[in-house]
């Protein structure tokens, strides 16, 4: 236990303070509309990889680790989509993923905001359509909020959950 | 030549059978063996009997006839079989009966292909759910890539699971969601009371057809590919790739240029030991663990970010060589790095392997014994966990590494505490790697140029990535195309390893064994 506790001490805070300055715009994270306030001070995330390599899902972690502590900005990821007030999607939609992310998403509270992250997500990125995938998740879910990358880095996820929840739009 | 004596066992194995063992640069260092489709069960049959492991199968449609190809190995020597399909009625005798290994290979071949592997004891598909029918193969040249998919797949509800019967027996249910940010699969238990008796996996839905997407693709796209088989061994696959395309090009790599992949190579596994490391602390509470690794895992990825150019080292590599040079200054701060993180990690891993709590959750849990890592073929540190020692980099070296001594760890206990040590000591022995390689970097250009091989080479590449050997085929077509690419994730040989291992723990166990073992989803669904 004192070993413990004194390497909690000594490796001291490393949590980042987060830059709000820059635009969203300049980041290429794309906002499809002003999402408000609604969510102020807690924001619900349910993750789905919908056909993704993996890739994204590892900066995902990331954002839970010191130097980002994303559940500082109230943000969690939940377990349930009944839970969610958004849906992160990762990944291209492959076809053996739809009907789960669809229900994923029909079992969200509304207005369930959708989350594209990552260049397949966003666009199809490497793999695109074909017989084993939609491409990017628009074609089967309206998206609110596009996070560009491949995959994007922690800093970027955490400055588009921030604009999915309203408090970054200006 | 190891290869050579391993192939004239076979033939001395095989009398019955006219073997004559050839090399084919491309397809350095494994001999080559071409056997007619009757005999490739009795070579699989010798292969078992000589203790060769079944290290990976694929079928390349070429434009006359079809060529199956299997690899086999022992000792770190390669024999490569291939035979000659109907590609009208494509059947081969099936390997699964001998070697446990080849039966999802197998089973993904047929839906992707249509090859009947005759005497197959498991007729179920494995890749295809619902997106396309039973009798279309996607993968057959004739086959759109766009396919004919209905316009929303079902969900694949009527896959035939083994069942338990027993009136205490019930099934649970995961996936293809899971409760954490987890890549998609779907896991059936079979449990009484808190006990599981029995776990079955489901993989295939994050198939996103990347041997289809290959085709036509020049080296560079091939490559952007690659790097995304499994995004957490990107280095590795987009390496193997890169071998398999300079092997069949003929193309010498410059000694810089890989002695710089080595380093990235090393850095991909640090970078996922320490990741990994956390998570399994972090998946019994144990989250002071979690956190420290987490933390160390991000100061490495921000190093390769600013020295590589990428966070997780994607598209690093090029055909003909690496992307990215290093400068003294970053090669000091490379250095550094190492003696730091080898400073942190010391009271770090003395808490880890000294902690009660974490004893009790970790030790005798998801027990993996010597003899089903053996059949199973198990890899990387789920093999070297089990007794298994088998590391490319030591065993069939390939350039930097055959200039390099690798210590490879070794543990018998099999369970999740001997899975989370083996990736501790492999930290420290890719440190002194990566210490080795940098203190020596060989002068020179860090690529060559590239020019795309006529149409019909074929090469070969085997890599020791974070999870172990990792394979890449690629045969080319006209104007430098490819005409094949058949990428194989070792992580193909965790989850039957997994489904050995849980019977009898807790289901509340099987997310710190399923880290432990840390199969690839998307590298096995591809």
């Amino acid at each position: 236990m004192l070993r413990i506790l004194h390497r909690v001490i000594t490796t001291g805070t490393l949590t980042e303070p987060l830059d709000t300055s820059a635009a969203l715009e300049s980041l290429g994270i794309e906002v499809r509309r002003t999402l408000g306030a609604r969510f102020a001070g807690s924001f619900a995330i349910r993750h789905v990889d919908a056909g993704s390599c993996n890739g994204c899902e590892l900066e995902i972690h990331a954002l839970g680790n010191p130097y980002h502590d994303l559940e500082r900005f109230g943000i969690r990821f939940v377990a349930s989509p009944r839970h969610a007030d958004a849906l992160l999607v990762t990944g291209v939609v492959s076809r053996h993923m739809q009907e789960a992310l669809l229900r994923a998403h029909a079992a969200m509270a509304r207005p369930g905001l959708v989350i594209a992250a990552g260049a397949c997500a966003c666009d199809g990125g490497e793999f695109g359509a074909s017989y084993a995938s939609l491409g990017a998740v628009d074609s089967v879910l309206p998206v609110d909020v596009r996070i560009p990358g491949c995959p994007p880095a922690p800093a970027l996820l955490l400055r588009g959950l921030l604009a999915a929840l309203g408090r970054e739009t200006g | 030549m190891m290869a050579q004596a391993f192939a004239e066992r076979l033939r001395t194995a095989l009398p019955a059978v006219a073997l004559t063992p050839r090399t084919e640069s491309g397809l350095m260092p494994a001999m080559v063996i071409t056997v007619a489709a009757d005999d490739w069960a009795a070579l699989g049959a010798a292969a078992h009997g000589l203790g060769a492991r079944w290290s990976a199968c694929w079928v390349d449609p070429e434009p006359d006839h079809w060529r199956a190809w299997v690899l086999y190995e022992q000792g770190g020597a390669y024999v490569l079989a291939q035979t000659v399909l109907d590609p009208r009625a494509p059947r081969l005798p099936s390997l699964t009966p001998v070697f446990a290994a080849a039966d999802r290979p197998e089973r993904a071949i047929h839906d992707l292909l249509g090859v009947v592997f005759e005497g197959h004891p498991d007729t179920r598909r494995w890749l295809r759910h619902q997106a396309w029918r039973a009798e279309t193969h996607p993968l057959q040249p004739e086959q759109p890539l766009a396919g004919a998919p209905p316009a929303r797949t079902p969900a694949d509800v009527g896959y035939p699971f083994r069942r338990m019967a027993g009136d205490a027996v019930h099934e649970v249910a995961v996936g293809p969601i899971h409760a954490g940010t987890i890549e998609p699969g779907h896991f059936r238990f079979a449990t009484v009371g808190e006990q599981a008796l029995t776990l079955e996996t489901r993989l295939g839905y994050t198939h996103r057809g990347v041997e289809k997407l290959a085709v036509g693709r020049d080296a560079a796209g091939l490559l952007r590919l690659a790097a995304r088989v499994s995004g957490d061994s990107t280095v590795a696959h987009a390496w193997a790739a890169c071998m398999a395309i300079e092997r069949a090009a003929g193309c010498a790599v410059p000694p810089r240029a890989l002695a710089l992949r080595g380093l990235l190579a090393e850095r991909e596994r640090v970078a996922n030991h320490l990741g990994d490391v956390g998570a399994i602390a972090g998946d019994v509470g144990f989250s002071f663990a979690q956190m420290q690794f987490g933390a160390l895992r991000e100061r490495w990825q921000r190093r390769s970010a600013e020295r590589f150019g990428h966070r997780l080292l994607m598209d690093t590599l090029c055909a003909g060589g690496v992307r990215t040079d290093i400068d003294l200054e970053g090669t000091r701060a490379l250095l550094q790095d190492h003696a730091r993180l080898r400073a942190e990690l010391a009271p770090l891993t003395a808490i880890l392997l000294d902690h009660p709590s974490l004893e009790d959750r970790l030790v005798g849990t998801g027990v993996l014994s010597a003899a089903d890592a053996q059949v199973l073929g198990c890899l990387g540190y789920l093999g070297r966990a089990s007794g298994l020692t088998f590391d490319l980099r030591r065993d069939a070296p390939y350039p930097p590494y055959d200039r390099l001594p690798v210590r490879v760890p070794r543990y018998d206990s099999g369970d999740v505490a001997a899975r989370m040590r083996v990736r501790l000591d492999e930290i420290g022995v890719a440190l002194e790697l990566m210490d080795t390689l940098l203190a020596a970097l060989p002068p020179g250009p860090v690529s060559t140029h590239w020019e795309a091989p006529p149409a019909g080479a074929r090469g070969l590449g085997l890599v020791e990535g974070w999870r172990g050997e990792t394979l890449a085929f690629v045969r080319f077509g006209a104007d430098g195309r490819v005409a094949r690419y058949a990428p194989r994730d070792p992580g193909v040989f965790a989850w039957p390893a997994l489904e050995r291992l849980l019977p009898g723990n807790i289901i509340p166990d099987f997310p710190v064994c399923n880290k432990s073992v840390n199969g690839a989803y998307a590298g096995c669904d591809l």
